[in-house]
């Protein structure tokens, strides 16, 4: 299961202020923290970044890969942030990961990037038009994105499927159908094709108390679907990851299994 | 039509395992289930410890007494014979001595024989309590000063008395054998357990507890296999280290091996019996994936060595 650490955005104050005043300490230690808590790639969200994004980005990867030895996912709609910071990108700790393209024609030239650049790429399940309905159309939308990786050439193992995880408090029946399409996507491929969700999306808007418990149960139900990646805070799901872990017979129980 | 095996890779390995200071012994390291050699590498073969004693072998056979008859009623006398007549790899010395009911020694006397010893021998030396919990808990801490610097293996550490060993273990610089009851989840829980307190992981040999044949020995297979499986194919870093089959204590007790041919001639000869006992157990045992065997008889021992060339060839 692959953790990518959800907290070095734009949204959190603390994270908007420090990126204004270019002040390296707080994105260091929110970097330090998630790696710490079993974070496998460290997620930079910029937001649309209109003004200044690449080299907004380009600071935001040197500053993360200064004091965390792993791979950066580039969040953000700005194709320029995007191509800057994967020239700055330390390959050493593995490939950075493209967040994200999907069906909307203005995200096609992403794919590109992800091609030249050899990094691995995040496919949204939503088109230009409005919101997917269900499983089967997330699927349709899938196919196309697939096939459009195949002809920029990205292979389709570097391409993660996210179904687009909607807030339950206004789509509670989108919790299924993104439940049911981590299981589908999987079948459009062989091997299965690897699927990401934006967790925390699923209990946005919701009081504060509530939200890990949405996050962490859902999660347990995703990685029940076969989920392989998830853009979340690493130390709420860990004993999730843990627990499924054993349950499902991955890994060998002992007492102490949350502590190793 | 040749045969092409289908090979498997795993995602992890075996820890490379170093004992001994003078004449340092190495085992471990494999990258594949035993013996699979077309699959994977095994940079070290297993090897196997002669098992002396700190007080005579009264509850020996015979038929094994005899083989050792001059020298087991002293250690030195015994730890030389089996270095230089048996050219043993490595010698484990059982202070059995020290169990309530065997004598009840002191540990100051054990640390005397563990120090004597040392000094006669410049093979490998491992240290195993007599399996008296409460007794190993300060037997094996004064046997584990008394062989500072000498880079031993100090046996065995159970969940109800693994704190003091281990800090012991660890102050001294030594290994450690984490004896469970054929419980793979305990297994498990030990190794976590010592390692938390800051003990290396890979400093740890793996005591599943042998059983002879036909009195268990498809459990402690079984365990072994599973353990095995867990390491290389879950990469489970807590169970990745070499496991350690004590062979000579649990064959020579069983009928087959003690039981005279008066009483039961259709078993045949009672020096062979003992002796295939034993073979037949740690062999097994070799191919669940034992890298160190501690064994008594020495034909038992070069039977088991001869078996090890072939299957390596």
């Amino acid at each position: 299961m692959l953790i990518i650490g959800e907290k070095l955005s734009i949204i959190a104050r603390r994270v908007r202020e420090a990126i204004q005043q270019r002040d390296k300490a707080p994105i260091q230690e929110i970097a330090v923290a998630q790696w710490k808590a079993g974070a496998g790639m460290i997620d930079a969200n910029i937001g649309p970044a209109e003004e200044d994004g690449p080299s907004l980005m380009e600071w935001m990867v040197t500053t993360i890969q200064e004091v965390v030895p792993l791979p950066v996912c580039l969040d953000t709609t700005n194709a320029a942030a995007i191509e800057a910071g994967l020239k700055v990108h330390n390959n050493t700790w593995g490939r950075p990961m493209v967040n994200s393209t999907s069906n909307d024609p203005e995200r096609f030239p992403m794919l590109d990037l992800a091609a030249q650049y050899n990094a691995l790429i995040i496919g949204l399940t939503v088109g230009r038009g409005g919101l997917p309905a269900d499983a089967e159309e997330r699927c349709a939308i899938a196919a196309e994105i697939m096939a459009r990786a195949m002809e920029t050439g990205v292979p389709l193992e570097d391409l993660y499927l996210d179904p687009l995880v909607l807030q339950i408090s206004t789509s509670q029946d989108h919790a299924r159908h993104v439940l049911n399409a981590v299981s589908m996507f999987q079948e459009l491929n062989d091997p299965p094709m690897k699927t990401v969700v934006g967790l925390s999306n699923i209990s946005n808007g919701c009081p504060k108390h509530v939200r890990p418990i949405l996050n962490r149960h859902f999660f347990a139900l995703l990685m029940h679907e076969g989920l392989s990646a998830a853009i979340a805070d690493p130390q709420e799901v860990f004993e999730t990851i843990r627990t499924l872990d054993v349950l499902s017979g991955k890994t060998l129980y002992a007492h102490s299994y949350l502590e190793t | 039509m040749t045969f092409a095996a289908p090979v498997e890779t795993c995602p992890g390995s075996i820890y490379s395992v170093t004992f001994g200071s003078a004449k340092a012994l190495t085992i471990g390291g494999e990258t594949m289930l035993p013996f699979h050699s077309f699959e994977g590498a095994a940079p070290a073969a297993p090897a196997i410890a002669y098992e002396i004693q700190d007080i005579f072998p009264d509850d020996w056979p015979e038929t094994l007494q005899r083989v050792y008859a001059d020298v087991c009623g002293n250690p030195v006398a015994w730890a030389h014979y089996c270095e230089d007549e048996c050219n043993a790899q490595a010698i484990a010395l059982r202070l059995v001595g020290t169990h309530p009911d065997r004598g009840n020694r002191t540990s100051g006397e054990a640390a005397q024989v563990v120090s004597d010893v040392l000094r006669a021998v410049s093979v490998p030396l491992i240290i195993l309590g007599s399996n008296h919990v409460e007794k190993d808990a300060e037997v094996l801490v004064a046997a584990a000063d008394a062989a500072k610097g000498r880079r031993c293996i100090i046996g065995k550490a159970q969940e109800k008395n693994y704190k003091t060993i281990t800090a012991a273990a660890m102050a001294n610089d030594h290994l450690l054998i984490a004896m469970s009851e054929l419980d793979i989840n305990l297994c498990k829980q030990l190794n976590i357990l010592i390692t938390q307190m800051g003990f290396a992981r890979d400093r740890i040999l793996i005591d599943p507890m042998c059983s002879a044949l036909g009195y268990g020995l498809d459990y402690t297979w079984s365990v072994m296999e599973r353990i095995r499986i867990a390491a290389l194919y879950q990469n489970d870093a807590v169970m990745q280290q070499p496991m350690v089959g004590d062979v000579g204590m649990y064959t020579w007790k069983t009928k087959e091996a003690q039981a005279p041919e008066a009483e039961m001639p259709k078993w045949g000869s009672l020096d062979e019996r003992g002796i295939a006992w034993e073979a037949m157990t740690a062999g097994s045992m070799l191919l669940s994936g034992a890298e160190l065997l501690i064994m008594r008889h020495p034909a038992a021992a070069k039977a088991v060595g001869d078996f090890v060339a072939e299957l390596s060839a």
